[in-house]
Protein backbone atom coordinates (compact mmCIF):
# COMPACT_ATOMS: atom_id res chain seq x y z
CA UNK A 1 0.00 0.00 0.00
CA UNK A 2 3.14 2.26 1.06
CA UNK A 3 4.58 1.44 -2.53
CA UNK A 4 1.43 2.49 -4.07
CA UNK A 5 1.05 5.88 -3.22
CA UNK A 6 4.89 6.76 -3.46
CA UNK A 7 4.64 5.60 -6.89
CA UNK A 8 2.26 8.20 -7.01
CA UNK A 9 3.84 10.70 -5.45
CA UNK A 10 6.99 9.84 -7.34
CA UNK A 11 5.66 9.71 -10.73
CA UNK A 12 3.60 12.96 -10.07
CA UNK A 13 6.70 14.88 -9.28
CA UNK A 14 8.57 13.58 -11.76
CA UNK A 15 5.94 15.13 -14.53
CA UNK A 16 6.12 18.30 -12.39
CA UNK A 17 10.26 18.25 -13.11
CA UNK A 18 9.42 17.85 -16.83
CA UNK A 19 7.18 20.39 -17.63
CA UNK A 20 9.35 22.83 -15.29
CA UNK A 21 12.17 22.01 -18.05
CA UNK A 22 10.06 22.54 -20.96
CA UNK A 23 8.93 25.86 -19.60
CA UNK A 24 12.32 27.30 -18.72
CA UNK A 25 13.40 26.32 -21.92
CA UNK A 26 10.56 27.49 -23.44
CA UNK A 27 11.50 31.39 -21.84
CA UNK A 28 15.35 30.79 -23.54
CA UNK A 29 16.16 32.31 -26.84
CA UNK A 30 15.87 30.03 -30.24
CA UNK A 31 18.77 28.56 -31.46
CA UNK A 32 17.71 27.74 -34.66
CA UNK A 33 19.32 29.61 -37.88
CA UNK A 34 16.95 31.13 -40.01
CA UNK A 35 18.91 29.70 -43.46
CA UNK A 36 17.65 31.85 -45.98
CA UNK A 37 18.12 34.79 -44.22
CA UNK A 38 21.22 34.13 -42.16
CA UNK A 39 24.20 31.91 -43.81
CA UNK A 40 26.25 30.26 -41.52
CA UNK A 41 30.01 30.22 -40.87
CA UNK A 42 31.19 27.45 -42.22
CA UNK A 43 33.75 25.81 -39.86
CA UNK A 44 37.44 25.79 -40.41
CA UNK A 45 37.58 21.90 -41.48
CA UNK A 46 34.84 22.46 -43.91
CA UNK A 47 35.51 21.28 -47.15
CA UNK A 48 33.83 22.37 -50.04
CA UNK A 49 35.22 22.36 -53.71
CA UNK A 50 39.07 23.26 -54.05
CA UNK A 51 39.73 27.01 -54.56
CA UNK A 52 42.45 29.06 -55.72
CA UNK A 53 44.25 31.12 -53.47
CA UNK A 54 44.79 34.74 -53.56
CA UNK A 55 48.70 36.45 -53.17
CA UNK A 56 48.64 39.35 -52.09
CA UNK A 57 47.89 41.39 -55.56
CA UNK A 58 44.89 39.13 -56.14
CA UNK A 59 46.83 36.85 -58.62
CA UNK A 60 47.55 33.50 -57.93
CA UNK A 61 50.34 31.48 -56.28
CA UNK A 62 49.88 28.93 -58.98
CA UNK A 63 53.30 27.25 -60.64
CA UNK A 64 51.80 24.84 -63.08
CA UNK A 65 53.49 21.79 -62.18
CA UNK A 66 51.02 19.61 -62.10
CA UNK A 67 51.01 17.85 -59.11
CA UNK A 68 47.57 18.25 -57.84
CA UNK A 69 46.25 17.09 -61.38
CA UNK A 70 48.57 13.59 -61.34
CA UNK A 71 47.97 13.19 -57.49
CA UNK A 72 44.13 13.45 -58.12
CA UNK A 73 43.06 9.91 -57.80
CA UNK A 74 39.59 10.56 -59.83
CA UNK A 75 41.40 12.89 -62.42
CA UNK A 76 39.43 15.68 -62.03
CA UNK A 77 41.77 18.43 -62.64
CA UNK A 78 43.19 19.63 -65.54
CA UNK A 79 45.90 22.68 -65.01
CA UNK A 80 46.98 24.37 -68.19
CA UNK A 81 50.30 27.13 -68.45
CA UNK A 82 52.16 28.67 -70.66
CA UNK A 83 55.51 30.69 -70.45
CA UNK A 84 55.59 34.19 -70.24
CA UNK A 85 57.94 37.30 -70.40
CA UNK A 86 59.63 38.92 -66.54
CA UNK A 87 57.85 35.15 -64.92
CA UNK A 88 60.00 32.42 -63.73
CA UNK A 89 58.34 29.50 -64.14
CA UNK A 90 54.70 29.20 -66.15
CA UNK A 91 51.76 31.06 -65.36
CA UNK A 92 48.62 29.75 -64.91
CA UNK A 93 46.12 29.70 -67.92
CA UNK A 94 43.43 27.69 -66.63
CA UNK A 95 42.26 25.61 -63.88
CA UNK A 96 39.39 22.98 -64.79
CA UNK A 97 38.02 21.38 -61.62
CA UNK A 98 35.44 18.66 -62.84
CA UNK A 99 33.50 18.13 -59.23
CA UNK A 100 31.26 15.95 -60.35
CA UNK A 101 33.54 13.43 -59.99
CA UNK A 102 35.67 14.64 -56.78
CA UNK A 103 35.67 12.42 -53.70
CA UNK A 104 37.10 15.90 -51.28
CA UNK A 105 39.91 13.78 -50.69
CA UNK A 106 42.19 16.46 -50.42
CA UNK A 107 45.36 15.03 -52.03
CA UNK A 108 45.53 17.94 -53.98
CA UNK A 109 45.74 20.66 -51.23
CA UNK A 110 48.75 18.69 -49.46
CA UNK A 111 50.46 17.48 -52.81
CA UNK A 112 50.44 21.69 -53.62
CA UNK A 113 54.17 23.13 -52.52
CA UNK A 114 53.48 26.46 -52.73
CA UNK A 115 49.94 26.51 -51.53
CA UNK A 116 47.97 27.85 -53.82
CA UNK A 117 45.06 25.89 -53.56
CA UNK A 118 42.37 25.11 -50.48
CA UNK A 119 39.13 23.76 -49.78
CA UNK A 120 36.21 26.63 -49.86
CA UNK A 121 33.78 27.01 -47.90
CA UNK A 122 31.00 27.06 -50.68
CA UNK A 123 28.22 24.78 -49.37
CA UNK A 124 25.15 26.38 -51.71
CA UNK A 125 25.93 24.20 -54.44
CA UNK A 126 22.82 23.47 -57.10
CA UNK A 127 22.16 23.01 -60.80
CA UNK A 128 20.18 20.66 -63.45
CA UNK A 129 23.52 20.57 -65.85
CA UNK A 130 26.22 18.32 -65.29
CA UNK A 131 28.35 21.60 -66.91
CA UNK A 132 27.30 23.26 -63.79
CA UNK A 133 30.12 21.59 -61.66
CA UNK A 134 32.94 22.20 -63.92
CA UNK A 135 34.56 24.92 -63.04
CA UNK A 136 37.37 27.29 -64.54
CA UNK A 137 38.83 27.89 -60.88
CA UNK A 138 40.46 30.85 -62.64
CA UNK A 139 37.93 32.47 -63.95
CA UNK A 140 36.53 32.20 -60.70
CA UNK A 141 38.81 33.52 -58.46
CA UNK A 142 39.21 36.92 -61.32
CA UNK A 143 34.98 37.01 -60.66
CA UNK A 144 36.36 36.84 -56.90
CA UNK A 145 38.47 39.99 -57.20
CA UNK A 146 36.08 42.01 -59.35
CA UNK B 1 -38.54 40.38 -35.91
CA UNK B 2 -38.61 39.49 -32.10
CA UNK B 3 -35.83 40.10 -29.80
CA UNK B 4 -35.80 36.40 -29.47
CA UNK B 5 -35.40 35.27 -32.39
CA UNK B 6 -32.44 38.00 -33.11
CA UNK B 7 -31.05 36.56 -30.13
CA UNK B 8 -31.24 32.85 -31.26
CA UNK B 9 -29.14 33.91 -34.20
CA UNK B 10 -26.49 36.23 -32.38
CA UNK B 11 -25.69 33.38 -30.41
CA UNK B 12 -25.38 30.79 -33.02
CA UNK B 13 -23.25 32.89 -35.41
CA UNK B 14 -21.63 34.11 -32.36
CA UNK B 15 -20.67 30.26 -31.32
CA UNK B 16 -19.82 29.06 -34.45
CA UNK B 17 -17.34 32.14 -34.92
CA UNK B 18 -15.69 31.59 -31.51
CA UNK B 19 -15.53 27.81 -31.89
CA UNK B 20 -13.73 27.84 -35.83
CA UNK B 21 -11.55 31.13 -34.64
CA UNK B 22 -10.37 29.09 -31.88
CA UNK B 23 -9.56 26.00 -33.66
CA UNK B 24 -7.97 28.50 -35.92
CA UNK B 25 -5.45 29.98 -33.49
CA UNK B 26 -5.03 27.29 -31.17
CA UNK B 27 -3.21 25.35 -33.97
CA UNK B 28 -1.55 28.44 -34.39
CA UNK B 29 -0.60 29.20 -30.72
CA UNK B 30 0.19 24.99 -30.49
CA UNK B 31 2.80 25.62 -33.32
CA UNK B 32 4.06 28.56 -31.86
CA UNK B 33 4.23 26.89 -28.33
CA UNK B 34 5.77 23.75 -29.49
CA UNK B 35 8.61 25.71 -31.40
CA UNK B 36 9.26 27.70 -28.49
CA UNK B 37 9.65 25.02 -25.99
CA UNK B 38 11.65 23.58 -28.89
CA UNK B 39 13.29 26.64 -29.21
CA UNK B 40 12.67 27.10 -32.58
CA UNK B 41 10.69 29.94 -33.70
CA UNK B 42 7.42 28.10 -35.68
CA UNK B 43 5.22 29.87 -37.88
CA UNK B 44 6.84 33.38 -39.41
CA UNK B 45 6.35 34.01 -42.97
CA UNK B 46 2.40 34.53 -43.13
CA UNK B 47 1.37 37.69 -41.92
CA UNK B 48 3.51 39.12 -39.08
CA UNK B 49 4.38 36.16 -36.45
CA UNK B 50 2.77 34.07 -38.83
CA UNK B 51 -0.49 35.20 -37.65
CA UNK B 52 -2.19 34.65 -41.01
CA UNK B 53 -0.70 31.00 -41.31
CA UNK B 54 -4.07 29.29 -40.01
CA UNK B 55 -6.14 31.71 -42.60
CA UNK B 56 -3.94 30.36 -45.48
CA UNK B 57 -4.06 26.64 -43.93
CA UNK B 58 -8.03 26.45 -44.07
CA UNK B 59 -8.08 28.13 -47.51
CA UNK B 60 -5.74 25.32 -48.17
CA UNK B 61 -8.32 22.43 -46.71
CA UNK B 62 -11.18 23.84 -48.24
CA UNK B 63 -9.90 24.32 -51.53
CA UNK B 64 -8.67 20.56 -51.42
CA UNK B 65 -10.95 17.80 -52.97
CA UNK B 66 -13.03 15.04 -50.92
CA UNK B 67 -11.76 11.83 -51.41
CA UNK B 68 -14.17 8.95 -51.03
CA UNK B 69 -12.20 5.94 -51.37
CA UNK B 70 -13.45 2.84 -52.34
CA UNK B 71 -14.93 0.66 -50.21
CA UNK B 72 -16.34 2.90 -47.48
CA UNK B 73 -19.14 2.85 -45.53
CA UNK B 74 -20.88 5.93 -47.86
CA UNK B 75 -23.00 7.26 -45.47
CA UNK B 76 -21.13 6.91 -42.06
CA UNK B 77 -17.74 8.40 -43.93
CA UNK B 78 -19.79 11.71 -44.67
CA UNK B 79 -21.55 11.77 -41.48
CA UNK B 80 -18.66 11.55 -39.04
CA UNK B 81 -16.85 14.43 -39.25
CA UNK B 82 -19.94 15.79 -38.91
CA UNK B 83 -20.67 14.50 -35.95
CA UNK B 84 -16.82 15.57 -34.35
CA UNK B 85 -18.12 19.05 -34.89
CA UNK B 86 -21.59 19.57 -34.41
CA UNK B 87 -21.55 18.26 -30.59
CA UNK B 88 -18.56 20.52 -29.53
CA UNK B 89 -20.54 23.52 -30.93
CA UNK B 90 -23.92 22.26 -29.29
CA UNK B 91 -21.84 21.98 -25.90
CA UNK B 92 -21.04 25.77 -26.12
CA UNK B 93 -24.79 26.49 -25.62
CA UNK B 94 -24.50 25.90 -21.91
CA UNK B 95 -21.44 27.78 -20.76
CA UNK B 96 -21.83 30.43 -19.22
CA UNK B 97 -18.83 32.95 -20.89
CA UNK B 98 -20.37 35.66 -18.12
CA UNK B 99 -22.93 36.19 -15.87
CA UNK B 100 -24.98 37.16 -18.73
CA UNK B 101 -23.22 36.12 -21.74
CA UNK B 102 -25.20 32.65 -21.83
CA UNK B 103 -26.78 31.20 -25.00
CA UNK B 104 -29.02 29.04 -23.00
CA UNK B 105 -29.12 28.59 -19.05
CA UNK B 106 -30.55 25.83 -18.72
CA UNK B 107 -30.78 23.64 -15.60
CA UNK B 108 -29.40 20.41 -16.19
CA UNK B 109 -26.29 22.47 -18.86
CA UNK B 110 -23.65 19.78 -17.13
CA UNK B 111 -25.52 16.95 -18.12
CA UNK B 112 -26.55 18.30 -21.73
CA UNK B 113 -22.27 18.88 -22.09
CA UNK B 114 -21.77 15.39 -21.22
CA UNK B 115 -24.68 13.77 -22.89
CA UNK B 116 -22.88 16.11 -26.28
CA UNK B 117 -19.19 14.75 -25.23
CA UNK B 118 -19.87 11.26 -25.27
CA UNK B 119 -21.62 11.82 -29.10
CA UNK B 120 -17.69 12.60 -30.33
CA UNK B 121 -16.64 9.08 -28.97
CA UNK B 122 -19.42 8.00 -31.31
CA UNK B 123 -17.92 9.87 -34.35
CA UNK B 124 -14.12 8.72 -34.05
CA UNK B 125 -15.65 5.14 -33.70
CA UNK B 126 -18.07 5.53 -37.19
CA UNK B 127 -14.81 7.44 -38.89
CA UNK B 128 -12.44 4.89 -38.01
CA UNK B 129 -14.98 1.59 -39.37
CA UNK B 130 -16.20 3.78 -42.01
CA UNK B 131 -13.26 4.49 -43.35
CA UNK B 132 -12.17 0.21 -44.12
CA UNK B 133 -8.59 0.77 -43.29
CA UNK B 134 -7.07 -1.60 -40.37
CA UNK B 135 -5.30 1.31 -39.01
CA UNK B 136 -8.67 3.48 -38.38
CA UNK B 137 -10.35 0.50 -37.17
CA UNK B 138 -7.87 0.13 -34.45
CA UNK B 139 -7.58 3.35 -33.65
CA UNK B 140 -11.07 3.80 -33.01
CA UNK B 141 -11.17 0.45 -30.91
CA UNK B 142 -8.51 2.53 -29.12
CA UNK B 143 -10.31 5.36 -28.56
CA UNK B 144 -13.57 4.02 -27.73
CA UNK B 145 -11.95 1.57 -25.16
CA UNK B 146 -9.94 5.08 -23.73
CA UNK B 147 -13.18 7.34 -23.56
CA UNK B 148 -14.84 4.14 -21.35
CA UNK B 149 -12.18 4.10 -18.78
CA UNK B 150 -11.75 8.16 -18.70
CA UNK B 151 -15.38 8.63 -18.45
CA UNK B 152 -15.54 6.56 -14.95
CA UNK B 153 -13.03 9.21 -12.87
CA UNK B 154 -14.21 12.25 -15.02
CA UNK B 155 -18.03 11.38 -14.19
CA UNK B 156 -17.51 10.12 -10.23
CA UNK B 157 -15.95 13.67 -10.25
CA UNK B 158 -18.78 15.49 -11.44
CA UNK B 159 -20.97 13.80 -8.91
CA UNK B 160 -18.72 14.77 -6.37
CA UNK B 161 -19.18 17.92 -7.44
CA UNK B 162 -22.84 18.47 -7.93
CA UNK B 163 -23.35 16.50 -4.50
CA UNK B 164 -21.23 20.15 -3.38
CA UNK B 165 -22.77 22.83 -6.04
CA UNK B 166 -26.59 21.14 -5.21
CA UNK B 167 -27.28 22.11 -8.95
CA UNK B 168 -26.40 21.05 -12.27
CA UNK B 169 -26.50 24.58 -13.80
CA UNK B 170 -23.23 26.31 -14.66
CA UNK B 171 -24.29 29.86 -14.27
CA UNK B 172 -25.46 28.96 -10.59
CA UNK B 173 -22.01 27.06 -9.90
CA UNK B 174 -20.08 29.91 -11.10
CA UNK B 175 -21.93 32.28 -8.61
CA UNK B 176 -21.25 30.05 -5.34
CA UNK B 177 -17.89 30.74 -6.10
CA UNK B 178 -17.40 34.57 -5.66
CA UNK B 179 -13.54 35.22 -4.72
CA UNK B 180 -10.71 32.79 -4.66
CA UNK B 181 -10.57 31.30 -0.61
CA UNK B 182 -14.52 30.20 -2.31
CA UNK B 183 -13.31 28.80 -5.61
CA UNK B 184 -14.44 24.80 -5.48
CA UNK B 185 -10.35 23.67 -6.31
CA UNK B 186 -9.74 25.58 -3.02
CA UNK B 187 -13.04 24.85 -1.12
CA UNK B 188 -11.24 22.55 1.55
CA UNK B 189 -14.30 22.72 3.86
CA UNK B 190 -16.24 20.42 1.30
CA UNK B 191 -13.03 17.68 0.67
CA UNK B 192 -9.95 18.19 2.00
CA UNK B 193 -9.09 16.06 -1.49
CA UNK B 194 -10.71 19.13 -4.10
CA UNK B 195 -7.11 20.34 -5.60
CA UNK B 196 -6.73 16.09 -6.38
CA UNK B 197 -10.49 16.33 -7.79
CA UNK B 198 -9.22 18.90 -10.20
CA UNK B 199 -6.30 17.00 -11.44
CA UNK B 200 -8.11 14.44 -12.21
CA UNK B 201 -10.61 15.86 -13.78
CA UNK B 202 -8.48 18.07 -15.80
CA UNK B 203 -5.87 14.53 -16.48
CA UNK B 204 -9.80 12.93 -18.08
CA UNK B 205 -10.45 15.79 -19.67
CA UNK B 206 -7.32 15.18 -21.46
CA UNK B 207 -7.86 11.81 -22.17
CA UNK B 208 -11.14 12.39 -23.56
CA UNK B 209 -10.26 14.95 -25.66
CA UNK B 210 -7.32 12.27 -27.12
CA UNK B 211 -4.80 14.66 -26.06
CA UNK B 212 -1.22 13.71 -25.82
CA UNK B 213 0.21 12.19 -23.76
CA UNK B 214 -3.29 10.27 -24.21
CA UNK B 215 -3.54 10.88 -28.34
CA UNK B 216 -2.96 6.55 -28.88
CA UNK B 217 -5.73 7.52 -31.09
CA UNK B 218 -3.83 9.26 -34.04
CA UNK B 219 -0.34 7.08 -32.96
CA UNK B 220 1.60 8.37 -35.73
CA UNK B 221 4.04 6.19 -35.53
CA UNK B 222 1.60 3.21 -35.28
CA UNK B 223 -1.57 3.95 -37.20
CA UNK B 224 -0.72 6.53 -39.90
CA UNK B 225 -2.98 9.28 -38.45
CA UNK B 226 -5.64 6.95 -37.03
CA UNK B 227 -9.02 7.41 -37.25
CA UNK B 228 -8.50 10.12 -40.08
CA UNK B 229 -6.63 8.28 -42.29
CA UNK B 230 -8.80 7.91 -44.80
CA UNK B 231 -9.85 11.92 -44.89
CA UNK B 232 -8.96 14.92 -47.08
CA UNK B 233 -9.90 18.22 -47.09
CA UNK B 234 -12.34 19.79 -44.83
CA UNK B 235 -13.58 15.69 -43.33
CA UNK B 236 -9.90 15.84 -41.81
CA UNK B 237 -10.42 19.76 -41.30
CA UNK B 238 -13.87 19.17 -39.14
CA UNK B 239 -12.04 16.58 -37.16
CA UNK B 240 -9.45 18.99 -36.80
CA UNK B 241 -11.48 21.59 -35.73
CA UNK B 242 -13.83 19.28 -33.16
CA UNK B 243 -10.33 18.27 -31.28
CA UNK B 244 -9.60 21.69 -30.45
CA UNK B 245 -13.17 22.67 -29.86
CA UNK B 246 -13.40 19.60 -27.62
CA UNK B 247 -9.69 21.35 -25.85
CA UNK B 248 -12.13 24.74 -25.20
CA UNK B 249 -14.96 23.05 -23.88
CA UNK B 250 -13.64 20.84 -21.60
CA UNK B 251 -11.29 23.93 -20.13
CA UNK B 252 -14.05 25.76 -19.64
CA UNK B 253 -15.83 22.80 -17.74
CA UNK B 254 -12.57 23.17 -15.76
CA UNK B 255 -12.70 26.74 -15.36
CA UNK B 256 -16.50 26.76 -14.53
CA UNK B 257 -16.61 23.85 -12.13
CA UNK B 258 -12.88 24.92 -10.01
CA UNK B 259 -11.61 27.91 -11.01
CA UNK B 260 -15.14 30.60 -10.66
CA UNK B 261 -15.59 31.02 -14.34
CA UNK B 262 -16.20 34.24 -14.75
CA UNK B 263 -15.77 35.77 -11.75
CA UNK B 264 -13.01 37.53 -10.46
CA UNK B 265 -10.20 35.94 -7.47
CA UNK B 266 -10.66 38.82 -5.63
CA UNK B 267 -14.55 39.59 -6.02
CA UNK B 268 -13.85 42.79 -7.88
CA UNK B 269 -14.30 43.01 -11.68
CA UNK B 270 -15.96 40.27 -12.44
CA UNK B 271 -16.54 39.16 -16.38
CA UNK B 272 -15.82 37.36 -19.57
CA UNK B 273 -12.07 38.71 -19.56
CA UNK B 274 -11.93 36.65 -16.24
CA UNK B 275 -13.17 33.84 -18.07
CA UNK B 276 -11.09 33.93 -21.41
CA UNK B 277 -7.82 34.39 -18.81
CA UNK B 278 -8.44 31.10 -17.17
CA UNK B 279 -9.38 29.34 -20.33
CA UNK B 280 -6.36 30.10 -22.12
CA UNK B 281 -4.22 29.78 -19.46
CA UNK B 282 -5.06 26.24 -18.99
CA UNK B 283 -5.62 25.22 -22.72
CA UNK B 284 -2.15 26.71 -22.93
CA UNK B 285 -1.38 24.23 -20.15
CA UNK B 286 -2.42 21.53 -22.45
CA UNK B 287 -0.39 22.49 -25.01
CA UNK B 288 2.45 22.59 -22.55
CA UNK B 289 1.71 19.39 -21.25
CA UNK B 290 1.34 17.83 -24.85
CA UNK B 291 5.07 19.11 -25.87
CA UNK B 292 6.58 17.83 -22.16
CA UNK B 293 5.77 14.50 -22.51
CA UNK B 294 5.71 11.08 -24.64
CA UNK B 295 3.05 9.30 -25.91
CA UNK B 296 1.69 6.59 -23.12
CA UNK B 297 1.78 3.03 -23.97
CA UNK B 298 -2.01 1.79 -24.14
CA UNK B 299 -1.83 -0.41 -20.55
CA UNK B 300 -0.17 2.75 -19.27
CA UNK B 301 -3.28 4.72 -20.38
CA UNK B 302 -5.66 1.82 -18.99
CA UNK B 303 -3.37 0.96 -16.02
CA UNK B 304 -3.76 4.80 -15.02
CA UNK B 305 -7.55 5.29 -14.96
CA UNK B 306 -8.50 1.99 -13.38
CA UNK B 307 -5.65 1.88 -11.00
CA UNK B 308 -5.28 4.69 -9.92
CA UNK B 309 -7.98 7.73 -10.97
CA UNK B 310 -11.23 5.86 -10.62
CA UNK B 311 -9.97 4.64 -6.78
CA UNK B 312 -9.31 7.90 -5.43
CA UNK B 313 -11.49 9.85 -7.33
CA UNK B 314 -14.12 6.83 -5.77
CA UNK B 315 -11.96 7.96 -2.41
CA UNK B 316 -12.93 11.22 -2.91
CA UNK B 317 -16.45 10.94 -3.43
CA UNK B 318 -16.82 8.97 -0.51
CA UNK B 319 -14.88 11.56 1.80
CA UNK B 320 -17.00 14.23 0.30
CA UNK B 321 -20.05 12.38 1.47
CA UNK B 322 -19.11 12.10 4.66
CA UNK B 323 -17.99 15.80 5.07
CA UNK B 324 -21.21 16.97 3.26
CA UNK B 325 -23.01 14.71 5.82
CA UNK B 326 -20.79 15.58 9.30
CA UNK B 327 -20.60 19.24 8.68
Amino acid sequence: MGAYFKEIFTGFWSLLVGMSITIREMTKPVVTEQYPYEASVMTSRFRGHIELVPNEEGGNKCIVCGMCMRSCPSACITVEGEKREGIKGKALTRYRLDFTRCSLCGMCVESCRPGAIRFSKDYNLAGTKKAAYIFDLLKRLEEQNK
Amino acid sequence: MDSELIRVIAFLVGIIAFAALNAAYLVWLERKGAAHIQRRIGPKEVGPFGLLQPMVDGIKLMTKQILIPDGVDPVLFRLAPILAMVPAIMSFVTIPFSETLVARNINVGLLMIFAFASVNVLALLLGGWASNNKYAVISAARAVSQNIAYEIPMLITVITMVMITGTLNLNEIVAQQPNISQWYIFRFSASPLMPVAFLIFFICSLAETNRAPFDLGEAESELVAGFHTEYSSMGFGLFFMGEYANIVIGCSLAVVLFLGGWQDPFGLYPGVWWFLLKLYLLIFTVIWIRWTFPRTQFYGLLNLSWKILIPVSMFNLLLTAGFLKVF
